[in-house]
């Protein structure tokens, strides 16, 4: 049974393995630092498709598809998926999802989604309700950018704060515990509200629930930053990760030198128009599939916190002028149990 | 040389009014929609006042294609029209005089609706 | 949450970089000022070679310009230029006729009616609304202004 030890963190006692993990990306991402890693690059952003929302409800079957067959699994294997995305209605998910004839559960953390699923999981896995549970989360660049601000080919200036939506997406498999990587603890992130208000400044909307929430986990689980070698938050971009250092400067605390950021990871600043980085529910979920799970399944990544971000945004208030509220759920994955 | 100068004084006259569109978004954080409403009215008030013309013939082009030449024109066709139906152009000045631009915008939009397939942004070069 | 959104507030400022004004401004500059030199060039055209008045050859610069844009918008080409244009591909009627005709093909997928019809002034709208409602009030002020002169 999974033990609860205060203020949203909750300890898992037997433990829950990541059991199969893959990330299907667009072109663009495969072009980026961690295109070697990727399962699957898409070549153009249709996949095939004659809408972009088709085209990321097919990413994230991809995504699926691809985790089940390298775990070896059938999908009647899967017991529950926890699965959101950025679109209204959760459309990537119920979309790309609606013919996989397993119990499903629609969430929505914006681009925290990753951490919030994978966070559920775990704890199904963890307390045996069932046998297989998959996390899967997806974004689109293009679906994204159409919701929310504008038609892919209108000419509007984008400021240097705003970030990228990243054309990706990740799914994860849990199970009850038997090899790395496990999954020990998670925190419940709560909404913080720091009163930014520019939407095209997502990174530092985020970055006050970042650290909200790595505090609260280490302080719960009594840890220090030291006893990690990777904290990896989701989709900060460079303003919000240097808006988190400073946080913990403040507090004396140094995450600087352990500290990455999925929004950064993804691309190459210099070479890719991507602004202040990367983001959306594929960002972090593409990065942690890709690439954080198999550095610990290989040894090479000991102990990590992944905290995605997500700005949890309406258009509507944020018109109304309305601040935005952020979110950040935590879990903490390591090679031992 | 007479020609070089017309267009030297278009690009100059054109590039100073698009210039002073990005200060207003680097520094103010303007929306788009916001710019281009901006300049519209502006070149309404300007026009009305009998301000822009004199831009227009120094600079040609440099004046009446910044939105602002836009809004000018507004202006100069209400004034028109009043003068030639009276109350009745308060209604159509407007319209009539946009009505080239805005017909263009719809038609050409149709057509590219109709033939163009949407294309991938995301490639960048 | 031990931090106050007001010391919150001062930290996000001090991060939030900034554009780099000294390339977005000169490039608005020049690439604004292009596209007028091109308005310039049809505008002499029609003057000269068609013999049309001033205004008559300014409505058709226009009218070639948003045809011009609406290609480009078509290819995909004018957000491109637009990246590195900022105000200057935004303020000239091309950047209105971008406004236009982007969504137009945007919201195709949600049909000619619905998608195209009804979402091709999202952005450009306003622009038609305020515009509209301005030479409107100027045309009252004008009309009554005529009793007295």
């Amino acid at each position: 049974m999974a033990e609860y030890i205060k203020d949203g963190t909750i300890r898992l006692s037997n433990g829950a393995s990541a059991c199969s993990y893959a990330a299907a990306v667009g072109k663009m991402e495969g072009e980026g630092p961690l295109g070697q890693c990727f399962d699957y690059i898409s070549q153009g952003a249709e996949l095939g498709e004659k809408t972009w929302e088709k085209a990321e409800s097919k990413l994230q079957q991809y995504a699926f598809e691809i985790a089940l067959s390298k775990g070896k699994l059938q999908k009647q294997d899967i017991s529950v998926i926890f699965a959101g995305d950025l679109l209204n209605q959760c459309t990537g998910s119920a979309y790309g999802l609606r013919d996989s004839d397993t119990p499903f559960i629609g969430l929505y953390g914006a681009c925290s989604t990753m951490a919030e699923s994978l966070m559920l999981a775990s704890l199904y896995a963890d307390m045996r309700l069932g046998y297989y549970f998959a996390a899967i989360t997806s974004s689109h660049f293009c679906s994204a950018e159409r919701q929310f601000r504008f038609p892919i080919n209108y000419g509007g200036v984008r400021p240097p704060t705003a970030q990228w939506t990243a054309t990706a997406s990740g799914c994860c498999i849990t199970k009850s515990a038997d090899k790395p990587p496990f999954i020990k603890a998670v925190t419940a992130g709560k909404i913080t509200d720091m009163g930014v208000k520019d939407a095209n400044n997502m990174g530092a909307a985020m970055a006050g629930a970042a650290y909200d929430s790595l505090s609260r986990h280490m302080e719960n689980l009594k840890r220090t930053p030291d006893e990690y070698d990777g904290i990896f938050t989701g989709d900060l971009g460079q303003v919000g990760t240097d808006i988190l250092h400073e946080l913990f400067e403040k507090r004396g605390i140094d995450i600087s030198r352990v500290h990455k950021d999925c929004g950064l990871m993804l691309y190459d600043r210099e070479k890719q128009d991507v602004h202040a980085g990367g983001s959306g529910c594929g960002c972090s979920a593409s990065v942690l599939c890709a690439h954080i799970l198999p550095q610990i399944a290989e040894g090479k990544l000991h102990n990590v916190l992944f905290a995605a971000t997500g700005a949890l945004m309406s258009t509507t208030m944020s018109q109304q002028g309305e601040s935005i509220p952020g979110i950040s759920h935590v879990v903490e994955i390591s090679d031992t149990l | 040389m007479e020609i070089f100068i017309e267009y030297l004084k278009a690009f100059l006259v054109g590039g100073f009014i698009c210039a002073i569109g990005q200060v207003l978004i680097d520094l103010t954080k303007l929306t788009p929609a916001r710019i281009l409403v901006s300049y519209v009215v502006a070149g309404t008030v300007l026009g009305a006042l009998g301000w822009y013309q004199p831009i227009i013939d120094f600079a040609g082009a440099g004046a009446t294609v910044p939105l602002a030449g836009f809004g000018s024109m507004l202006a100069k066709g209400m004034r028109e029209a009043i003068d030639k139906d009276g109350l009745l152009g308060i209604f159509t000045g407007g319209f009539t005089a946009c009505a080239a631009g805005v017909t263009a915008a719809i038609v050409f939009g149709l057509a590219v609706a109709l033939i163009f397939k949407r294309t991938d942004r995301t490639r960048q070069e | 949450m031990d931090i106050s959104k007001k010391e919150y507030e001062q930290t996000a400022k001090k991060h939030a970089g900034s554009s780099k004004m000294y390339i977005t401004i000169p490039m608005a500059f020049l690439i604004g000022g292009l596209i007028c030199c091109i308005g310039e060039f049809f505008l002499n055209m029609y003057q000269q070679l068609a013999g049309l008045d001033f205004d008559q050859a300014s409505a058709y610069t226009s009218i070639t310009l948003v045809f011009l844009s609406a290609l480009f918008t078509g290819f995909g080409w004018y957000g491109r230029i637009a990246k590195h244009g900022g105000a200057g591909t935004l303020v000239p009627i091309t950047g209105f006729a971008n406004a236009v005709v982007s969504p137009a093909l945007e919201f195709k997928t949600e049909g000619y009616v619905l998608g195209t019809g009804a979402k091709m002034f999202v952005i450009a709208g306003p622009v038609i609304v305020y515009g509209i409602a301005a030479a409107f009030i100027y045309g009252i002020i004008y009309y009554i202004y005529g009793f007295f002169s």
